[in-house]
């Protein structure tokens, strides 16, 4: 069994879950019916591309126990997003971040569904099939998220004095956790080159920002890490108590 | 000499039966229609069908996995299993002509074919091409929504996907 290989889907699988879930907070507050119906879309198509993602790694640790040759429990979709702790958790930072308002969130799902693009199209060619196959499968769903976020950030950054103070507010709160995209943790090692994401995605997101008259943040700003090692903010403790409240309590709960 | 009895089944009769099972969100819609159906496998009395989801999270592809199972159940065959492949990701290009129809008839604007460049679509009521997007996404993952210049009317896009 590869350690590395099943930190790195686990990662892939937290990220996306823990984003789901603060979109999905949005479920019936949206500003406006349709971008309700849109934020949630979004958010169900990155909770499938993280279940597909649990089960992957569930099967690979599954696989290795019947083996024998290890004291690791048989472990579900469920069991992995539901009973791991805080520490165990892999996202990103920006995931776990309050949603604010709908600035801050239309920003966090720019910023990241350039960089999941990225990552798609380089783990699209990935010797690991079944990662190979999630990539290429969840990119068609990342291509709308990416139309619909692009559009928003040009639409409230170019908008009007309030929507455009408001977005200077988000870019400056997140930008500083987009560092972490492109430093490599121990576990990506071999499975993939974030280093190499890097420019596509200053160019991208530049691009993007100009033409919603936003001035670029510097790329030299401090930048916060340790979401992919395990060390969270504050925040992810208070969605995880609330995501995993009923398996806790009541273990093996089905309805 | 043995003769055809109930506990043989022949792939065409499964293909047959597999018509008869409908997309939960859009019900003029079998699972043939939708292209979602990858192949069926059966060796001795075991049957093993692979479908394809059309979006990640799709929560109808749950239900069309047990709706599956269900309607080959009902025509006496037990060993049944529903497998889900990933690649070649599922493609609207994949929806049968007369799914299209259906999905016309039914007030859904069909997808175009992923090589047609073109913007126009028509809307499902009075056919005019002057229609506009409302949003990128609609009442599920699969549809997006606009709305008509002419009639008016808002209607449902089937994303080409």
């Amino acid at each position: 069994m590869s350690k590395t290989l099943i930190d790195f889907i686990l990662q892939l699988a937290d990220t996306n879950f823990i984003l789901a879930q603060r979109n999905s907070e949005w479920c019936a507050h949206g500003p406006i019916l349709e971008q309700d119906i849109a934020i949630t879309n979004i958010s169900l198509d990155l909770l499938g591309q993280a279940r597909n993602f649990y089960q992957y790694s569930a099967n690979i640790i599954n696989t290795h126990k019947e083996s024998g040759t290890s004291e690791i429990p048989r472990v579900s979709e469920d069991s992995l997003a539901y009973l791991r702790t805080e520490r165990d958790f892999k996202n990103l930072l920006i995931c776990e971040l309050p949603n604010e308002d709908w600035a801050q969130t239309i920003l966090r799902q720019f910023l990241y569904s350039i960089f999941q693009f990225g990552l798609y199209e380089q783990l699209q060619k990935s010797i690991d099939a079944p990662l190979a196959a999630i990539a290429e499968k969840s990119i068609k769903e990342t291509t709308y998220h990416v139309k619909w976020s692009s559009e928003w950030v040009i639409r409230l950054g170019d908008g009007t004095e309030e929507s455009h103070a408001r977005m200077e507010r988000a870019l400056q709160n997140l930008w500083p956790y987009t560092g972490e995209f492109f430093i490599p943790a121990d576990y990506e090692k071999g499975l993939i080159d974030v280093v190499a994401l890097k420019k596509n995605w200053i160019e991208k997101v530049y691009a993007v920002l100009m033409e919603a008259t936003l001035q670029k943040p510097a790329e030299s700003v401090y930048m916060h890490r340790g979401g992919k090692e395990g060390a969270h903010t504050e925040n992810l403790g208070f969605m995880l108590a609330e995501m995993q409240y009923l398996q806790r309590t009541y273990p093996g709960a089905t309805w | 000499m043995p003769t055809e009895t109930q506990h043989i089944i022949t792939e065409k009769q499964i293909w047959n039966l597999l018509e008869e099972v409908c997309d939960p969100e859009v019900p003029v819609l079998s699972i043939l229609d939708l292209g979602i159906v990858r192949g069926i496998k059966i060796v001795d009395d075991a049957i093993e069908i692979s479908i394809t989801p059309t979006y990640s999270g799709c929560p109808a592809m749950d239900a069309i996995s047990m709706d599956i199972k269900m309607k080959i159940l009902e025509h006496g065959f037990k060993n049944i299993k529903v497998s889900h492949v990933l690649s070649p990701a599922w493609t609207t290009d994949w929806m049968t002509e007369s799914g299209k129809h259906k999905l016309k008839d039914y007030g859904i604007a069909p997808p175009r074919l992923s090589n047609d460049k073109s913007t126009v679509v028509e809307c499902p009521q009075c056919h005019s091409t002057n229609t506009k997007l409302l949003s990128q996404f609609g009442s599920t993952a699969c549809k997006a929504l606009y709305q008509c210049e002419d009639c008016k009317e808002p209607f449902d896009y089937f994303k080409c996907h």
